[in-house]
């Protein structure tokens, strides 16, 4: 049976610009960064934790025509392709300060929550992300 | 689709965020068009465009949005969660929520749905909770005849008195 999960994935209008923010800001690291010429595989994980990776994927051809990804692209800007990531901190006022300083676009403030604390922000490109500190 | 629009979108989405954060406040139509960096006509145009609604309904789906958790998570009174939620009048805030959510505030607590919602990390909770902009009853605690065909609402008028 399934023993664990090993790659998520987001879609991303461009990847360096992923790159500077997914790295840059949040602090992941880079896992995979080939090209393969027909598309660039580019994975990060959280440091430390390089089993379980997210992939930062443009939308474009030769995976999907030019009008899908349009709407891809169209979609993602909307927030509405339903990427969505979820990351645990041990502080979640001390990440919020951190981000914050960074520039970081913060769609919520660091809330109670019946889990625990957190706060939600979204990456350039319209990505929904939460920080967790659970209980 | 070019890249302005994508960040058009962009900005009409950080707008967006933005009545999501302030949601017990009133609309400042104003500052939502700074933010999307648009003159306030244009960004009322632009919204309903992209999302499919005005910001003054998707306010006000926000905050009976919110209402619905107030009233299954918390104790607070039918009056209490309405204004906390930034209804002025108990009255409009009945007529919204049955509008929107398909029954009142009352009924909706008595129903106790979604009981489970602490567990759901709030982005999800949130985005699938809200009612929709349709008039029909989705989300959590939803039955599933309403996602398989979904129903307009029956509006009931009551002579202008609060339904709670």
């Amino acid at each position: 049976m399934l023993s664990s999960l090993r790659i998520s994935q987001i879609y991303v209008l461009d990847q360096q610009q992923a790159l500077d923010f997914y790295v840059g800001k949040l602090g992941l690291e880079v896992n995979t960064d080939n090209d393969l010429g027909f598309m660039r595989f580019l994975t990060v994980n959280v440091p430390g934790d390089p089993e379980r990776q997210i992939l930062l994927e443009r939308p474009g051809p030769p995976m999907m025509d030019d009008a899908t990804a349009e709407q891809v692209r169209d979609l993602l800007s909307k927030g509405r392709t339903g990427g969505h990531l979820f990351f645990l901190t041990p502080d979640a006022h001390e990440s919020y300060r951190e981000l914050s300083a960074k520039g970081v676009e913060i769609t919520q403030e660091p809330t109670e929550q019946p889990y625990g604390i957190d706060f939600g922000m979204r990456d350039p490109f319209g990505n929904h992300i939460r920080v967790a500190q659970l209980r | 689709m070019s890249s302005s629009s994508e960040a058009s979108n962009r900005r009409l989405l950080r707008s967006r965020d933005q009545i999501d954060r302030a949601y017990p406040y009133e609309l400042s139509i104003p500052a939502l068009a700074r933010t999307a960096a648009m003159s306030e006509p244009h960004f009322i145009r632009s919204f309903h465009t992209c999302f499919g609604e005005s910001p003054h309904r998707y306010l006000q789906r926000r905050r009976i949005e919110r209402a619905m958790f107030l009233l299954r998570r918390s104790q607070l009174s039918v009056t209490e969660i309405c204004l906390e939620v930034g209804f002025s009048s108990l009255g409009s805030f009945c007529r919204t929520f049955r509008q929107v959510a398909g029954k009142t505030p009352r009924a909706y607590r008595k129903d106790g749905a979604g009981t489970t919602q602490g567990q759901v990390p709030t982005c999800f909770a949130m985005a699938w909770g809200r009612p929709s902009s349709f008039g029909e009853e989705r989300g959590i605690g939803a039955s599933l005849s309403s996602w398989v065909r979904p129903a307009r609402p029956v509006l009931k008028t009551t002579g202008g008195k609060p339904t709670c």
